[in-house]
């Protein structure tokens, strides 16, 4: 296996706190792996270095062979990474299903001033997408009515319409209902592996952890503390008594 | 019959309501005129608008559209020449401008324009030997596609050009609108570092956009020159440029008829304040600005559009 991206040494300081204290990581092609940590540890600092929203103040970042550190977000995502967010970011005026074609649109290109957005290629695609995401009977919704957890599916679902090689999702069930939740990821994690697609995702929950990770990575203090498979990581006395332990109940 | 197709419709009916009142009120012929040229302008305000930037320096391309005219007139004598030569020149400004000013948002994006317009204003005022300074340009008469026209047919056909390229400027923006483009100016103003983490570059979406409105502007600047033959440095003045604001929201963001009801509203009564009440004109307008952001935030055309689809809904 080789590593589609790897991290090395990186650094970031926000003031006194270090969020990224010499962050190393291979994330190997198709793998799925899962980062936990307390609050504060620096996994959302992490996807923020590699998708171009911060610039690291040391260390680098390659991907599929080349180094992107420090470059923009929209380069970097033309590149084959996409994101979701901790906190939805959608566009509150639109559609879920006008959300989902606007992604589409950023992938097959946006300047044609002649074509509606929702042409019918591009409207069946956004369909087909939210279906999988259980999200159909809110296409015609507008974004800013939805509850939290429907939210979040959406905004996962831009993500992957933009069609990435490397999918970074930040805490993708956090605000899903408990009783959606294992059938929402599974139903993502078959997409992804259809797609081939790589995937690095915060965690909180520890079971959707140990089902779906390949690996996992303990973020603490803006260093990697632990990093192996999840039968291991979890079951690892000083990552239950420090990290797990002390995870906010989410 | 959906709204969109109702706005068809209605667009249709406009114009035909405009040549009637032309007709039956020769003098309307002028203020309509100077209405649709206004619309266009605030046509391309309203592109701007979605993406939640408000400028207050546009004045600044009706001024260059209309002095494009009034300096090329002597060499170019012909209506259907100087039009697109007043629409490339903004074009070309606009795009010059607009790859400055679409870095910001919102208050700076306002206040860079206006400060812009009022840089144009003063340099029109101040360049006497060029601009002949206050007094403006006077406008020869012009020919239209090679014929030379009477008094009466000329005001026909300038006024004839304004409809045509108001309803040509109104279906673009509305297919525009409906585009990934034009969306994608809602997504700036909703949540504009989304589209970037989508490697869309919201700046040249806002460019773009920014181009077209000042071409809009650009062409009402020409229309506005070919139709009172004459231009001053008041036509960049901020002043105007407000005005053409508060038309965008008297007559609503929401459809692109919403600039043409505000302009031609603001037209009429405006003529109508000052044969009556001339020095109560200021405070009406104040009036009607306070009764709309108060009571109708869609403007005229919000309201209209509520109406019919209740009516559609009943
Ligand atoms: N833009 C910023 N400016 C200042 N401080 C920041 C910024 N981003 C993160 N931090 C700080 O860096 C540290 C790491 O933050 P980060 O958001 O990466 O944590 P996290 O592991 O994602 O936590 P959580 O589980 O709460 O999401 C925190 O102390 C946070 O306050
Ligand atoms: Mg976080």
């Amino acid at each position: 296996m080789t590593a589609l991206l790897e991290a090395r040494g990186l650094r970031l300081a926000f003031g006194g706190v270090k969020a990224a204290d010499g962050i190393d990581l291979a994330v190997m092609r198709a793998e799925f792996l899962a980062i936990i940590g307390p609050n504060g540890a620096g996994k959302t600092t992490f996807i923020n270095m590699v998708t171009g929203y911060l610039r690291p103040q040391g260390g680098t970042i390659t991907y599929e062979g080349a180094e992107i550190t420090g470059r923009r977000p929209r380069e970097i995502v033309r590149r084959g990474i996409a994101r979701s967010f901790q906190l939805p970011q959608l566009f509150s005026e639109h559609t879920v299903e006008e959300n989902a074609a606007l992604a589409i649109a950023a992938r097959q290109g946006i300047w044609s001033p002649f074509v509606p957005l929702l042409r019918p290629a591009w409207r069946d695609e956004a369909r087909e997408l939210l279906d999988r995401f259980g999200l159909l009977p809110l296409a015609t919704r507008r974004a800013d009515a939805l509850n939290e957890g429907t939210r979040k599916l959406a905004d996962i679902a831009m993500a992957v319409a933009l069609k990435p090689r490397l999918l970074l999702m930040d805490e993708p069930t956090s605000g899903v209902s408990a009783s959606e939740k294992m059938a929402v990821v599974e139903t993502l994690a078959r997409v992804l592996r259809e797609a081939g697609v790589t995937a690095v995702f915060v965690e909180h929950d520890m079971d959707v952890v140990a089902r779906f990770a390949d690996r996992v990575a303990v973020w603490s203090q803006g260093r990697i503390v632990a990093l192996g498979p999840p039968a291991q990581i979890l079951a690892d006395p000083v990552v239950q008594r420090e990290v797990i332990g002390i995870e906010r109940h989410a | 019959m959906t709204l969109r197709r109702i706005e068809l419709l209605l667009a249709l009916l406009g114009a035909g309501a405009l040549v009637l009142a032309a007709m039956t009120t020769p003098w309307l012929k002028f203020v309509l005129t100077i209405a649709l040229a206004k619309g266009i302008a605030v046509l391309g305000i309203m592109l701007l608008l979605r993406a939640g930037q408000v400028s207050f320096g546009h004045a600044l391309y009706v001024a260059l559209g209309a002095y494009a005219v009034a300096f090329l007139a002597p060499v170019l004598p012909d209506a259907a020449l100087l039009l697109p030569a007043a629409a490339l020149t903004t074009a070309v400004v606009g795009t010059l401008i607009g790859l400055f000013v679409s870095r910001y948002r919102e208050i700076f994006f306002g206040m860079l324009n206006l400060a812009l317009s009022m840089v144009f204003y003063s340099m029109l005022e101040k360049f006497y030997h060029y601009t002949k300074g206050t007094d403006g340009i006077r406008v020869p008469p012009l020919t239209v596609a090679g014929l030379e026209l009477d008094r009466v047919t000329h005001e026909w056909t300038i006024f004839g050009i304004a409809l045509a390229l108001a309803l040509g400027f109104g279906a673009f923006a509305r297919v525009y609108l409906a585009s990934p483009m034009g969306q994608a100016l809602t997504a700036i103003k909703t949540r504009e570092t989304r589209l970037d983490f989508m490697g869309v570059s919201a700046r040249s979406v806002l460019l773009a956009a920014y181009v077209l409105s000042a071409t809009m502007a650009g062409c009402a600047g020409a229309l506005i020159a070919m139709a009172t033959r004459h231009v001053t440095p008041l036509l960049s003045y901020w002043t105007a440029s407000g005005e053409l604001v508060f038309i965008a929201i008297l007559g609503g963001a929401g459809g692109v008829l919403g600039p043409f009801l505000g302009a031609v509203t603001y037209e009429l009564v405006r003529v109508y304040a000052a044969a009556t009440v001339a020095d109560m004109w200021q405070m009406i307008l104040g009036a009607v600005l306070l009764l709309v952001i108060l009571f109708a935030r869609g403007g005229i055309w919000g309201l209209l559009a509520l109406r019919l689809q209740r009516r559609g809904a009943a």
